[in-house]
């Protein structure tokens, strides 16, 4: 922070000037600031999509406060964004730091590994829907039993299906951020720590992690905020369902607004869902220490 | 002097930035044009499936003959069009014929005058009111006023068995509810699911509901909660018609991984025609599908067809029919001019031709038209064909599915909540409660 405090003419004349910053901001004012502003005010009104917009003060907040559906809907995103994170954060920190070895077969595999990133999530969601079918799938068609199970269907399995599914898609690019950060870890450290007499899991431990602190950070934040976003994959894989099983927050959102078009409460919902993905993201970069500028190489 | 010219380009790459978004957003929205269309054509939107090579080959026959009044030809899937629909239609971005089913969804266009009020057309073109099956007509008339006109053909549910299966395991299809669950245990020692069932998209369970509750109560039941009447779900026979779903399934009657199976992607028919299920019950539009996708079982006979079972004690009439009358077109208030000149020539001169009429008979379908009969019987569907026809033309009661009938508000509650009813996570007696809290939204 301490090189911005310099007079504002000199920061000027040294970085690029503000105004590059301009497209930017006026499509985060177009496209984000004024929505929401629409979003708030529509929350305080009764409307269906087609007829006149009627003001109704806090009853579609009511609604959505009262209602067991938006509760469970909470829930069931706490424990997407939940067993997302434990599943997706191991897995991807330690492919990344896998596939960033200069080998070549790792990066033959880190090829493979990166395969889902060029699908998309309703590509994805309705290959996984054809294999997991109980009477046309994977296992009927393979003759495996085990593999025929009611994948999509039993309220107790669909929430780690979609996990699982969720985790396929996104685990590649989370193992590409890490792969990134694990390369601009200097070879000295290693080299120093390897003359110490550090074997390969203190290297890991006391120099790997360390480093990775801001790349860990910016993985986790975009997992856990973008678990508020997960609508696409889910909508098309389950609809939601069975019952309200894996009706997320957006699903619930675009289901109101859309479905039972009820605008109202749609908005409330996504005033809900940006208080909550807003908040999330102050907490982790709280997480992450406020001295941000702080170098990560000292003594390299 | 240089830091304005910095200034001004900026300035200029973000208004030719934003303008760039906003062409490619045009050319999203806009798409390809058709042959022989432009921009002042009537614009369709149509449903891919079953009907969508009849309508397809209906309206370029149309456009070829009419080359000043083209209509403008896209589909959608079912579930994403009623979705998209109601959006364009909202941001007056909607088509100039909008598809549907009628009933509370058409009254909420009527509601936010959104569609073209079509009674003095039908006034002055008698010869296209008695066009149509009668019965049909009535569920385009929104206060006494018409605003759809049917396009297509009579889609009652029907209960569809294969007669192989029925064979092999020796029984009969069911006459009654009693003689339905008594074939249950049967067809799951054979290893054969009873019922096969597109749970995930909630509508086909409905079916089961529409018609117990018929069967059971009559069709007034549904009148008074499609009337709005307070406390309306409490009928006792709403209640025994949901008891009678939990007991099929907790007898294990309907195919196992029901709940994820989509009817969208046709899974449920596939497990009838493959033998993995020994009935389905669905509209009358899967008949289109099968003898797509199975030709040969639909040609060699085994593809079996019966009504819903009857009740004991019930009060409705055996004869009743739940389903979709048609779909039908209405035309949208906001279109232009010219746009609804060549929409209304078109439902007057283009819409059942005897090539159109012909055309939906081939497919499979029977049109919504009187004065079929001995083209009906000239097809080789016509054992399925006749059927449809004559159960749809001597029903008692032809009752419009749901989920349409309904407001979408009320409608979206019901589905969700009889989707939990197959889950058994409710009992009936909450899904009596919840419903009679949606009546009047």
């Amino acid at each position: 922070m301490s090189t911005t405090t310099s007079s504002p003419r000199r920061a000027r004349d040294k970085g690029p000037s503000g105004w590059l910053a301009a497209p930017a901001l006026v499509f985060f004012l177009v496209f984000a600031i004024i929505p929401l502003i629409g979003v708030v005010a529509l929350s305080f009104t009764r409307w269906d999509g087609l007829g006149e917009i009627q003001v109704d003060g806090f009853s579609s907040w009511k609604t959505v406060l009262t209602d067991p559906v938006t509760g469970n809907a909470l829930w069931v995103t706490a424990k997407i964004m939940f067993f997302s994170f434990i599943v997706q954060a191991p897995i991807s920190l330690l492919l990344g730091v896998f596939t960033a070895g200069g080998q070549k077969y790792r990066a033959a595999l880190a090829v493979l590994y990166f395969i889902p990133l060029l699908l998309s999530s309703a590509a994805v969601a309705i290959a996984y829907k054809a294999l997991l079918d109980p009477n046309f799938g994977l296992g009927p068609g393979l003759g495996l039993p085990f593999l025929a199970q009611d994948w999509l269907g039993n309220s107790d399995l669909v929430l780690f299906v979609v996990v699982f599914v969720i985790a396929w898609q996104f685990v590649p690019f989370h193992t590409l951020i890490y792969q990134g950060g694990v390369r601009q870890i200097p070879a000295s450290f290693y080299e120093a720590a390897q003359i110490d007499g550090a074997g390969r899991v203190q290297q890991f431990l006391h120099i790997t992690l360390p480093q990775l602190k801001y790349t860990i950070i910016t993985s986790s934040t975009l997992m856990v905020v973008g678990s508020l976003a997960y609508f696409d994959l889910v909508f098309v894989l389950t609809g939601g369902g069975p019952g309200y099983t894996t009706r997320l927050l957006p699903l619930h959102m675009y289901l109101t607004g859309f479905k039972a078009n009820d605008m109202g409460a749609a908005s409330a919902l996504g005033v809900i869902l940006v208080v909550i993905g807003l908040g999330l993201a102050l907490l982790l970069q709280r997480l992450g220490g406020r001295n941000r500028n702080a170098s990560q190489l000292e003594g390299a | 002097m240089h830091m304005n010219i910095r200034k001004l380009r900026s300035a200029a790459m973000a208004v030719s930035a934003a303008a760039l978004t906003i062409s490619l957003a045009a050319c999203g929205s806009s798409g390809p044009a058709g042959s022989g269309t432009n921009a002042d054509s009537a614009t369709m939107w149509g449903l891919t499936g079953g009907n969508q090579p009849v309508l397809q080959k209906s309206v370029d026959a149309w456009n070829k003959a009419h080359s000043d009044e083209t209509i403008k030809l896209d589909f959608f899937a079912n579930d994403a069009y009623k979705t998209k629909v109601r959006t364009a239609v909202g941001a007056g971005q909607g088509p100039t014929f909008i598809y549907g089913w009628g009933g509370g969804v058409l009254k909420s266009y009527v509601d936010a005058g959104q569609v073209a009020d079509l009674s003095d057309f039908v006034k002055q073109n008698p010869e296209v009111k008695s066009r149509y099956l009668p019965a049909v007509l009535k569920n385009g008339v929104i206060n006494g006023k018409t605003y759809a006109l049917p396009n297509n053909n009579v889609q009652p549910v029907v209960l569809y068995f294969n007669k192989d299966v029925f064979a092999k395991v020796g029984v009969q299809p069911p006459k009654t509810w009693d003689e339905l669950m008594a074939l249950v245990p049967k067809f799951k020692d054979a290893g054969i699911a009873p019922f096969s069932l597109g749970g995930q998209s909630k509508w086909p369970d409905l079916m089961w509901l529409e018609y117990l509750v018929e069967r059971i109560g009559g069709p007034q039941v549904f009148a008074d909660i499609a009337a709005n009447k307070p406390n309306a779900w409490s009928n006792p026979a709403v209640t025994e018609a949901l008891t009678k779903i939990q007991q099929l399934v907790d007898a294990g009657g309907f195919v196992n991984g029901f709940s994820s199976i989509a009817a969208d992607s046709n899974a449920d028919q596939a497990l009838l025609y493959t033998g993995k299920a020994a009935m389905i019950l669905q509209g009358g539009w899967i008949y289109q599908g099968m003898k797509k996708d199975a030709p040969d079982f639909v040609k060699s006979g085994k593809l079996g067809f019966s009504t819903f079972p009857t009740v004991s004690g019930g009060k409705g009439d055996p004869a009743d029919v739940v389903g979709n009358p048609s779909n039908f077109w209405s035309i949208s208030s906001k279109a232009t001019d010219k746009q609804k000149k060549a929409a209304l020539d078109y439902v007057k001169s283009g819409m059942f031709t005897d090539q159109n009429t012909q055309d939906l008979i081939d497919s499979g379908a029977v049109p919504v038209v009187t004065g079929i009969e001995s083209k009906l019987a000239a097809s080789p569907d016509k054992d399925f064909l006749t059927y449809v026809y004559g159960m749809a033309k001597n029903a008692p009661s032809f009752t419009l599915s749901w989920d349409q009938a309904l407001s979408p508000a009320q409608g979206d509650a019901m589905l969700a909540n009889l989707d939990q009813i197959f889950l058994k996570k409710i009992t009936p007696e909450q899904f009596v409660s919840t419903m009679n809290a949606t009546i009047g939204k």
